[in-house]
Protein backbone atom coordinates (compact mmCIF):
# COMPACT_ATOMS: atom_id res chain seq x y z
CA UNK A 1 0.00 0.00 0.00
CA UNK A 2 1.45 3.30 -1.13
CA UNK A 3 1.16 6.50 1.49
CA UNK A 4 -1.26 8.23 0.71
CA UNK A 5 -3.35 5.79 0.52
CA UNK A 6 -2.27 4.23 3.93
CA UNK A 7 -2.77 7.53 5.42
CA UNK A 8 -6.50 8.25 4.52
CA UNK A 9 -6.83 4.77 5.71
CA UNK A 10 -5.32 5.86 8.83
CA UNK A 11 -7.74 8.79 9.40
CA UNK A 12 -11.01 7.86 8.75
CA UNK A 13 -10.40 4.91 11.19
CA UNK A 14 -9.25 7.33 13.65
CA UNK A 15 -12.24 9.52 12.57
CA UNK A 16 -14.53 6.96 13.19
CA UNK A 17 -12.74 5.11 16.41
CA UNK A 18 -13.25 8.87 17.94
CA UNK A 19 -16.35 9.53 16.92
CA UNK A 20 -17.83 5.84 18.51
CA UNK A 21 -15.55 6.23 21.50
CA UNK A 22 -17.40 9.26 22.52
CA UNK A 23 -20.62 7.58 21.90
CA UNK A 24 -20.00 4.97 23.50
CA UNK A 25 -18.90 6.93 26.48
CA UNK A 26 -22.74 8.14 27.01
CA UNK A 27 -23.23 5.05 28.40
CA UNK A 28 -19.81 3.96 29.56
CA UNK A 29 -20.06 7.13 31.74
CA UNK A 30 -23.71 6.18 33.22
CA UNK A 31 -23.03 2.58 33.08
CA UNK A 32 -20.11 3.32 35.91
CA UNK A 33 -21.78 6.04 37.70
CA UNK A 34 -24.45 3.54 38.53
CA UNK A 35 -21.77 1.59 39.61
CA UNK A 36 -19.91 3.26 42.02
CA UNK A 37 -23.98 4.29 43.26
CA UNK A 38 -24.65 0.86 44.00
CA UNK A 39 -27.23 1.22 41.01
CA UNK A 40 -27.00 -0.63 37.70
CA UNK A 41 -27.83 2.55 35.17
CA UNK A 42 -29.24 1.73 31.22
CA UNK A 43 -29.13 -1.80 31.32
CA UNK A 44 -32.23 -2.81 29.37
CA UNK A 45 -31.67 -1.98 25.89
CA UNK A 46 -29.70 -4.95 24.28
CA UNK A 47 -26.82 -6.42 26.84
CA UNK A 48 -25.51 -4.43 29.59
CA UNK A 49 -27.56 -2.00 28.08
CA UNK A 50 -25.22 -1.94 25.33
CA UNK A 51 -27.92 -0.65 22.73
CA UNK A 52 -28.49 2.24 24.96
CA UNK A 53 -26.30 4.65 22.28
CA UNK A 54 -28.26 3.00 19.38
CA UNK A 55 -31.51 4.55 21.95
CA UNK A 56 -30.17 7.81 22.60
CA UNK A 57 -28.51 8.36 18.71
CA UNK A 58 -32.29 7.92 17.07
CA UNK A 59 -33.49 10.14 19.79
CA UNK A 60 -31.28 12.74 19.23
CA UNK A 61 -31.48 13.22 15.41
CA UNK A 62 -35.02 12.38 15.37
CA UNK A 63 -35.93 15.14 17.80
CA UNK A 64 -36.90 18.92 17.04
CA UNK A 65 -33.92 21.01 16.52
CA UNK A 66 -35.43 24.49 17.32
CA UNK A 67 -33.31 27.81 16.99
CA UNK A 68 -35.09 30.09 19.39
CA UNK A 69 -36.48 33.13 17.17
CA UNK A 70 -33.90 35.45 19.56
CA UNK A 71 -30.96 34.15 19.12
CA UNK A 72 -28.34 35.15 16.88
CA UNK A 73 -29.45 32.44 14.41
CA UNK A 74 -25.48 32.19 12.10
CA UNK A 75 -23.84 31.86 15.52
CA UNK A 76 -26.19 29.82 17.23
CA UNK A 77 -25.56 27.10 14.31
CA UNK A 78 -21.71 27.57 13.93
CA UNK A 79 -20.72 27.36 17.80
CA UNK A 80 -21.57 23.76 18.44
CA UNK A 81 -19.55 22.70 15.32
CA UNK A 82 -16.56 24.45 16.81
CA UNK A 83 -16.28 22.65 19.39
CA UNK A 84 -16.44 18.89 17.48
CA UNK A 85 -14.51 20.38 14.77
CA UNK A 86 -11.69 21.58 17.21
CA UNK A 87 -11.35 18.47 19.16
CA UNK A 88 -11.04 16.63 16.31
CA UNK A 89 -8.22 18.12 14.72
CA UNK A 90 -6.53 17.82 18.17
CA UNK A 91 -6.72 13.76 17.74
CA UNK A 92 -4.61 14.66 14.21
CA UNK A 93 -1.55 14.91 16.50
CA UNK A 94 -1.90 12.05 18.96
CA UNK A 95 0.15 8.85 18.12
CA UNK A 96 -1.77 6.01 18.88
CA UNK A 97 1.36 3.76 17.52
CA UNK A 98 3.85 3.50 16.04
CA UNK A 99 2.89 4.66 12.77
CA UNK A 100 -0.82 5.10 13.61
CA UNK A 101 -0.98 8.92 13.49
CA UNK A 102 -2.76 11.77 11.20
CA UNK A 103 0.13 13.96 11.19
CA UNK A 104 3.89 13.69 12.51
CA UNK A 105 3.78 17.29 13.79
CA UNK A 106 6.75 18.69 14.99
CA UNK A 107 5.03 21.40 16.80
CA UNK A 108 2.44 19.53 17.90
CA UNK A 109 1.40 20.09 21.74
CA UNK A 110 1.84 23.39 20.78
CA UNK A 111 -0.93 22.53 17.93
CA UNK A 112 -3.31 20.96 20.48
CA UNK A 113 -2.70 23.61 23.11
CA UNK A 114 -3.95 26.24 20.52
CA UNK A 115 -7.05 23.88 19.63
CA UNK A 116 -8.21 23.61 22.91
CA UNK A 117 -7.96 27.57 22.99
CA UNK A 118 -9.93 27.83 20.26
CA UNK A 119 -12.73 25.35 21.76
CA UNK A 120 -13.07 27.75 24.31
CA UNK A 121 -15.20 30.69 21.41
CA UNK A 122 -17.71 27.62 20.75
CA UNK A 123 -18.92 27.44 24.52
CA UNK A 124 -18.52 31.29 24.86
CA UNK A 125 -20.29 31.68 21.45
CA UNK A 126 -22.60 29.83 22.00
CA UNK A 127 -23.82 31.53 25.57
CA UNK A 128 -23.65 35.10 23.64
CA UNK A 129 -25.89 33.89 20.52
CA UNK A 130 -28.16 32.33 22.93
CA UNK A 131 -29.34 35.81 24.30
CA UNK A 132 -30.15 34.39 26.98
CA UNK A 133 -28.73 35.49 30.35
CA UNK A 134 -28.22 32.20 31.74
CA UNK A 135 -26.18 31.32 28.96
CA UNK A 136 -24.78 34.06 28.79
CA UNK A 137 -23.19 33.53 32.21
CA UNK A 138 -22.33 30.25 31.33
CA UNK A 139 -20.24 31.62 28.19
CA UNK A 140 -18.40 34.13 30.70
CA UNK A 141 -17.84 31.39 32.85
CA UNK A 142 -16.70 29.17 30.34
CA UNK A 143 -14.51 32.05 29.28
CA UNK A 144 -12.82 32.90 32.28
CA UNK A 145 -12.10 29.74 33.01
CA UNK A 146 -10.72 28.60 29.80
CA UNK A 147 -7.96 31.45 30.13
CA UNK A 148 -7.45 30.53 33.70
CA UNK A 149 -6.66 26.92 33.09
CA UNK A 150 -5.41 27.20 29.63
CA UNK A 151 -1.93 29.08 30.81
CA UNK A 152 -1.16 26.55 33.56
CA UNK A 153 -1.82 23.68 30.98
CA UNK A 154 0.54 24.92 29.49
CA UNK A 155 3.18 25.64 31.62
CA UNK A 156 2.12 21.99 32.83
CA UNK A 157 3.55 20.70 29.97
CA UNK A 158 6.95 22.56 29.62
CA UNK A 159 8.50 20.23 32.11
CA UNK A 160 7.20 17.60 29.81
CA UNK A 161 8.70 18.83 26.68
CA UNK A 162 11.79 20.10 28.55
CA UNK A 163 12.81 16.39 29.71
CA UNK A 164 11.70 15.08 26.08
CA UNK A 165 13.30 18.06 24.02
CA UNK A 166 10.82 18.37 21.80
CA UNK A 167 7.41 19.32 20.94
CA UNK A 168 6.58 16.08 18.71
CA UNK A 169 4.45 13.78 20.72
CA UNK A 170 5.82 10.67 18.83
CA UNK A 171 9.41 12.12 19.94
CA UNK A 172 8.21 12.64 23.69
CA UNK A 173 6.90 8.95 23.67
CA UNK A 174 10.15 7.85 22.45
CA UNK A 175 11.78 9.82 25.28
CA UNK A 176 9.81 7.77 27.94
CA UNK A 177 11.69 4.64 26.47
CA UNK A 178 13.61 4.33 29.86
CA UNK A 179 11.17 6.01 32.71
CA UNK A 180 7.73 7.28 31.83
CA UNK A 181 7.42 10.66 32.78
CA UNK A 182 4.86 10.71 35.38
CA UNK A 183 7.97 9.66 37.87
CA UNK A 184 9.99 12.90 36.93
CA UNK A 185 7.12 14.96 36.39
CA UNK A 186 4.70 14.22 38.67
CA UNK A 187 3.56 17.50 39.85
CA UNK A 188 2.98 18.48 35.96
CA UNK A 189 0.76 15.28 36.09
CA UNK A 190 -1.27 16.44 38.44
CA UNK A 191 -1.42 20.25 37.42
CA UNK A 192 -1.92 18.40 33.83
CA UNK A 193 -5.19 16.82 34.62
CA UNK A 194 -6.42 19.46 36.65
CA UNK A 195 -6.02 21.53 33.80
CA UNK A 196 -7.70 18.63 31.46
CA UNK A 197 -10.67 18.54 33.99
CA UNK A 198 -11.56 22.04 33.31
CA UNK A 199 -10.51 22.04 29.81
CA UNK A 200 -13.56 19.36 29.22
CA UNK A 201 -15.40 21.15 31.70
CA UNK A 202 -16.02 18.16 34.07
CA UNK A 203 -17.03 18.09 37.38
CA UNK A 204 -15.58 19.50 39.79
CA UNK A 205 -15.09 22.26 36.97
CA UNK A 206 -18.36 22.36 35.14
CA UNK A 207 -19.50 25.65 36.66
CA UNK A 208 -20.35 26.84 32.85
CA UNK A 209 -23.43 24.22 32.57
CA UNK A 210 -23.84 24.35 36.35
CA UNK A 211 -27.17 22.71 35.93
CA UNK A 212 -28.84 24.01 39.56
CA UNK A 213 -27.71 27.85 39.46
CA UNK A 214 -27.46 27.83 35.22
CA UNK A 215 -30.63 25.84 34.02
CA UNK A 216 -27.78 24.05 31.38
CA UNK A 217 -25.11 27.04 31.26
CA UNK A 218 -24.13 27.99 27.69
CA UNK A 219 -26.51 25.43 26.13
CA UNK A 220 -30.11 25.92 27.55
CA UNK A 221 -31.04 27.03 24.42
CA UNK A 222 -30.07 24.12 22.44
CA UNK A 223 -31.71 20.74 21.51
CA UNK A 224 -31.82 18.69 19.31
CA UNK A 225 -28.34 17.42 17.59
CA UNK A 226 -26.66 20.56 18.30
CA UNK A 227 -27.07 19.88 21.87
CA UNK A 228 -25.40 16.25 20.65
CA UNK A 229 -23.08 18.06 19.27
CA UNK A 230 -21.61 19.70 22.97
CA UNK A 231 -22.59 16.44 24.39
CA UNK A 232 -20.03 14.44 21.65
CA UNK A 233 -17.64 16.85 21.75
CA UNK A 234 -17.38 16.90 25.55
CA UNK A 235 -16.65 12.93 25.65
CA UNK A 236 -13.98 13.40 22.77
CA UNK A 237 -12.53 15.85 24.96
CA UNK A 238 -12.31 13.57 28.00
CA UNK A 239 -11.27 11.13 25.35
CA UNK A 240 -8.56 13.13 23.79
CA UNK A 241 -7.28 14.08 27.57
CA UNK A 242 -6.59 10.84 28.46
CA UNK A 243 -5.06 9.95 25.14
CA UNK A 244 -2.68 12.78 26.05
CA UNK A 245 -2.08 11.53 29.69
CA UNK A 246 -1.47 8.74 28.46
CA UNK A 247 0.83 10.05 25.87
CA UNK A 248 2.54 12.81 27.62
CA UNK A 249 3.26 11.15 30.86
CA UNK A 250 2.34 6.78 30.90
CA UNK A 251 4.71 6.36 27.60
CA UNK A 252 1.82 6.13 24.99
CA UNK A 253 2.49 3.05 23.25
CA UNK A 254 5.33 1.74 25.31
CA UNK A 255 4.14 -1.59 27.32
CA UNK A 256 5.56 -5.13 27.41
CA UNK A 257 4.07 -7.99 25.30
CA UNK A 258 1.04 -6.21 23.71
CA UNK A 259 1.22 -4.98 20.80
CA UNK A 260 1.11 -1.13 21.19
CA UNK A 261 -2.00 -0.06 19.95
CA UNK A 262 -3.60 -1.87 22.17
CA UNK A 263 -1.11 -0.33 24.89
CA UNK A 264 -1.83 3.09 23.85
CA UNK A 265 -5.92 1.85 24.02
CA UNK A 266 -5.58 0.54 27.52
CA UNK A 267 -4.28 3.37 29.08
CA UNK A 268 -6.11 6.01 27.59
CA UNK A 269 -9.31 3.80 28.60
CA UNK A 270 -7.82 4.12 32.08
CA UNK A 271 -7.73 7.32 32.16
CA UNK A 272 -11.43 7.79 30.92
CA UNK A 273 -12.42 5.87 33.72
CA UNK A 274 -10.45 8.27 36.22
CA UNK A 275 -12.53 10.69 34.69
CA UNK A 276 -15.83 9.60 35.66
CA UNK A 277 -14.47 8.62 38.79
CA UNK A 278 -13.83 11.97 39.85
CA UNK A 279 -17.09 13.29 38.17
CA UNK A 280 -18.65 10.37 40.75
CA UNK A 281 -16.81 11.77 43.79
CA UNK A 282 -16.77 15.14 43.83
CA UNK A 283 -19.10 18.55 44.23
CA UNK A 284 -18.90 21.09 42.02
CA UNK A 285 -16.54 23.90 43.05
CA UNK A 286 -17.55 28.01 43.43
CA UNK A 287 -16.79 29.63 41.24
CA UNK A 288 -14.63 32.46 42.58
CA UNK A 289 -12.87 29.22 44.83
CA UNK A 290 -12.19 27.99 40.93
CA UNK A 291 -10.47 31.26 39.36
CA UNK A 292 -8.57 31.45 42.64
CA UNK A 293 -7.62 28.00 42.73
CA UNK A 294 -6.53 28.30 38.91
CA UNK A 295 -4.19 31.69 39.93
CA UNK A 296 -3.37 31.40 43.13
CA UNK A 297 -2.98 27.99 43.34
CA UNK A 298 -2.18 26.14 40.53
CA UNK A 299 -0.27 28.60 38.33
CA UNK A 300 2.50 29.50 40.78
CA UNK A 301 2.65 25.63 41.30
CA UNK A 302 3.06 24.78 37.16
CA UNK A 303 6.13 28.34 37.34
CA UNK A 304 7.45 26.07 40.12
CA UNK A 305 7.77 22.98 38.17
CA UNK A 306 8.91 24.70 35.64
CA UNK A 307 11.69 26.16 37.24
CA UNK A 308 12.58 23.06 39.41
CA UNK A 309 12.59 20.53 36.02
CA UNK A 310 14.88 23.00 34.55
CA UNK A 311 17.27 23.85 37.37
CA UNK A 312 17.59 19.62 37.72
CA UNK A 313 18.06 19.26 33.90
CA UNK A 314 20.78 22.05 34.07
CA UNK A 315 22.63 20.41 37.41
CA UNK A 316 22.62 16.96 35.60
CA UNK A 317 23.96 18.26 32.11
CA UNK B 1 -6.97 17.80 49.05
CA UNK B 2 -6.14 14.49 50.97
CA UNK B 3 -10.05 14.38 51.24
CA UNK B 4 -10.68 14.90 47.62
CA UNK B 5 -8.52 11.64 47.52
CA UNK B 6 -10.04 10.13 50.26
CA UNK B 7 -13.43 10.86 49.04
CA UNK B 8 -12.60 9.15 45.84
CA UNK B 9 -11.27 6.60 47.50
CA UNK B 10 -14.32 5.73 49.01
CA UNK B 11 -16.20 6.17 45.59
CA UNK B 12 -13.87 3.67 44.21
CA UNK B 13 -14.77 0.54 47.07
CA UNK B 14 -18.20 0.80 45.77
CA UNK B 15 -17.54 -1.24 42.77
CA UNK B 16 -17.42 -4.21 44.43
CA UNK B 17 -20.74 -3.34 46.43
CA UNK B 18 -23.87 -5.17 46.21
CA UNK B 19 -26.14 -2.78 43.89
CA UNK B 20 -29.34 -1.65 45.84
CA UNK B 21 -31.17 -1.77 42.67
CA UNK B 22 -34.30 -4.62 41.99
CA UNK B 23 -34.52 -5.35 38.92
CA UNK B 24 -38.34 -5.10 39.23
CA UNK B 25 -40.21 -7.23 36.32
CA UNK B 26 -37.98 -9.77 36.82
CA UNK B 27 -37.43 -9.68 40.80
CA UNK B 28 -39.87 -8.69 42.65
CA UNK B 29 -39.76 -5.96 45.46
CA UNK B 30 -40.69 -7.42 48.99
CA UNK B 31 -44.19 -5.94 49.77
CA UNK B 32 -45.00 -5.51 53.94
CA UNK B 33 -48.86 -7.09 54.81
CA UNK B 34 -49.63 -2.97 55.11
CA UNK B 35 -48.73 -2.05 52.16
CA UNK B 36 -50.85 0.17 50.81
CA UNK B 37 -51.62 -0.79 46.98
CA UNK B 38 -55.24 -1.19 44.87
CA UNK B 39 -58.10 -1.22 46.71
CA UNK B 40 -60.66 -4.07 47.20
CA UNK B 41 -64.11 -4.31 48.78
CA UNK B 42 -64.56 -7.70 51.06
CA UNK B 43 -67.49 -10.11 51.91
CA UNK B 44 -68.04 -11.09 56.01
CA UNK B 45 -67.98 -14.92 56.32
CA UNK B 46 -71.53 -15.52 55.37
CA UNK B 47 -70.98 -14.38 52.03
CA UNK B 48 -72.79 -11.30 52.40
CA UNK B 49 -71.01 -7.40 51.10
CA UNK B 50 -69.44 -6.00 54.05
CA UNK B 51 -70.32 -2.41 52.87
CA UNK B 52 -73.05 -0.53 54.79
CA UNK B 53 -72.61 2.65 52.52
CA UNK B 54 -72.02 5.15 55.41
CA UNK B 55 -69.90 7.29 53.07
CA UNK B 56 -67.34 7.44 55.54
CA UNK B 57 -64.95 6.26 52.82
CA UNK B 58 -66.05 9.01 50.39
CA UNK B 59 -65.50 11.58 53.45
CA UNK B 60 -62.21 10.47 54.06
CA UNK B 61 -61.07 10.61 50.88
CA UNK B 62 -58.78 13.89 50.72
CA UNK B 63 -58.63 13.33 46.74
CA UNK B 64 -62.44 12.91 46.17
CA UNK B 65 -61.72 9.15 44.02
CA UNK B 66 -64.71 7.41 45.87
CA UNK B 67 -68.14 7.44 44.49
CA UNK B 68 -70.89 5.53 45.92
CA UNK B 69 -74.65 5.30 46.25
CA UNK B 70 -76.35 3.76 49.43
CA UNK B 71 -79.36 1.44 49.11
CA UNK B 72 -81.32 -1.12 51.27
CA UNK B 73 -82.55 -4.51 50.68
CA UNK B 74 -85.75 -6.05 51.89
CA UNK B 75 -84.29 -6.93 54.89
CA UNK B 76 -83.21 -3.17 55.63
CA UNK B 77 -79.94 -3.96 55.18
CA UNK B 78 -77.74 -1.43 53.69
CA UNK B 79 -74.75 -1.88 50.92
CA UNK B 80 -74.27 -0.08 47.91
CA UNK B 81 -75.99 0.21 44.81
CA UNK B 82 -72.58 1.31 42.59
CA UNK B 83 -68.91 2.15 44.38
CA UNK B 84 -66.69 3.39 41.94
CA UNK B 85 -63.12 4.27 42.62
CA UNK B 86 -61.06 6.50 40.00
CA UNK B 87 -57.49 5.17 40.62
CA UNK B 88 -56.16 7.76 38.18
CA UNK B 89 -56.78 10.08 41.19
CA UNK B 90 -56.28 8.00 44.15
CA UNK B 91 -53.01 8.67 46.23
CA UNK B 92 -53.29 5.31 48.55
CA UNK B 93 -53.05 7.07 51.62
CA UNK B 94 -55.22 4.16 53.27
CA UNK B 95 -57.73 6.65 54.81
CA UNK B 96 -60.48 4.63 53.21
CA UNK B 97 -59.56 2.00 55.59
CA UNK B 98 -58.53 3.84 58.30
CA UNK B 99 -62.59 5.26 58.20
CA UNK B 100 -64.16 2.19 57.73
CA UNK B 101 -66.44 0.97 60.41
CA UNK B 102 -66.99 -2.57 58.83
CA UNK B 103 -63.55 -3.54 57.38
CA UNK B 104 -64.72 -3.88 54.02
CA UNK B 105 -62.89 -1.26 52.17
CA UNK B 106 -59.47 -2.38 52.40
CA UNK B 107 -55.87 -1.28 50.61
CA UNK B 108 -53.78 -4.72 49.50
CA UNK B 109 -50.69 -5.83 47.70
CA UNK B 110 -50.90 -5.27 44.40
CA UNK B 111 -49.53 -2.58 42.95
CA UNK B 112 -49.33 -3.79 38.87
CA UNK B 113 -52.52 -1.24 37.51
CA UNK B 114 -51.18 -0.18 34.63
CA UNK B 115 -53.68 0.97 32.03
CA UNK B 116 -53.17 2.16 28.67
CA UNK B 117 -56.46 4.37 28.47
CA UNK B 118 -57.02 6.88 31.24
CA UNK B 119 -60.73 5.69 31.61
CA UNK B 120 -59.45 1.94 32.82
CA UNK B 121 -58.37 3.56 35.70
CA UNK B 122 -62.01 4.03 37.16
CA UNK B 123 -63.27 0.50 38.67
CA UNK B 124 -66.66 -0.11 39.61
CA UNK B 125 -68.52 -2.27 42.11
CA UNK B 126 -67.87 -5.66 40.51
CA UNK B 127 -64.18 -5.08 39.79
CA UNK B 128 -63.58 -3.82 43.65
CA UNK B 129 -65.25 -6.77 45.47
CA UNK B 130 -63.81 -9.91 46.46
CA UNK B 131 -65.25 -12.78 47.46
CA UNK B 132 -63.42 -13.48 50.49
CA UNK B 133 -62.94 -11.31 53.76
CA UNK B 134 -59.95 -9.74 53.21
CA UNK B 135 -57.26 -9.53 55.93
CA UNK B 136 -59.81 -10.24 58.56
CA UNK B 137 -61.07 -13.58 58.25
CA UNK B 138 -63.76 -13.99 60.96
CA UNK B 139 -65.16 -10.33 61.65
CA UNK B 140 -68.93 -10.29 60.46
CA UNK B 141 -70.27 -6.83 61.26
CA UNK B 142 -73.54 -7.23 61.80
CA UNK B 143 -72.66 -10.06 64.06
CA UNK B 144 -71.55 -7.79 66.47
CA UNK B 145 -73.43 -4.69 65.86
CA UNK B 146 -76.03 -4.12 67.90
CA UNK B 147 -78.59 -2.82 64.96
CA UNK B 148 -81.45 -4.55 63.99
CA UNK B 149 -81.58 -6.43 59.89
CA UNK B 150 -82.50 -9.45 58.75
CA UNK B 151 -84.28 -11.56 61.16
CA UNK B 152 -81.40 -10.51 63.93
CA UNK B 153 -83.02 -8.20 66.65
CA UNK B 154 -81.27 -5.93 68.69
CA UNK B 155 -79.53 -7.23 71.71
CA UNK B 156 -79.10 -10.43 69.68
CA UNK B 157 -75.53 -9.85 68.40
CA UNK B 158 -72.08 -11.54 69.65
CA UNK B 159 -71.25 -10.02 73.34
CA UNK B 160 -74.20 -7.84 73.28
CA UNK B 161 -76.38 -6.92 76.00
CA UNK B 162 -80.02 -7.16 75.74
CA UNK B 163 -81.21 -3.63 74.92
CA UNK B 164 -82.56 -1.15 77.41
CA UNK B 165 -85.96 -1.03 78.62
CA UNK B 166 -86.77 2.87 78.38
CA UNK B 167 -89.83 2.61 80.03
CA UNK B 168 -88.12 0.80 83.36
CA UNK B 169 -87.14 2.58 86.37
CA UNK B 170 -84.97 -0.15 87.55
CA UNK B 171 -81.40 0.72 87.57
Amino acid sequence: MNEPERSIIILYLILVGVLLTAAGLIWLERRLLGLWQDRYGPNRAGRFGSLQVAADMIKIFTKEDWIPPFADKPVFVIAPAIIVVTTLLSFAIIPFAPGIEIVNLNIGLLFFLAMSSLSVYSVALAGWASDNKYSLLGGLRAAAQMLGYEVFMGLALAGVIMLAGSFNLREIVEAQRKVWFFIPQFPGLIIFVIAGLAETRRIPFDLPEAENELIAGFHTEYSGMKFGMFFVGEYMGVTLISALIATLFFGGWLGPLLPPLCWMIIKTFVFICGFILVRASLPRLRYDQLLSFGWKLMLPLALLNVVATGAIILAAS
Amino acid sequence: MLSLIKGIWTVLKHSIRKRETILYPEEKPNLYPRWRGRIILSRDPDGEERCVACYLCAAACPVDCIALQATQDEHGRRYPEFFRINFSRCIFCGFCEEACPTYAIQLTNDFEMGEYYRHNFVYEKDHLLISGPGKYPGYNFYRVAGVSVGGKDKGEAENEEPPVDIHSLMP
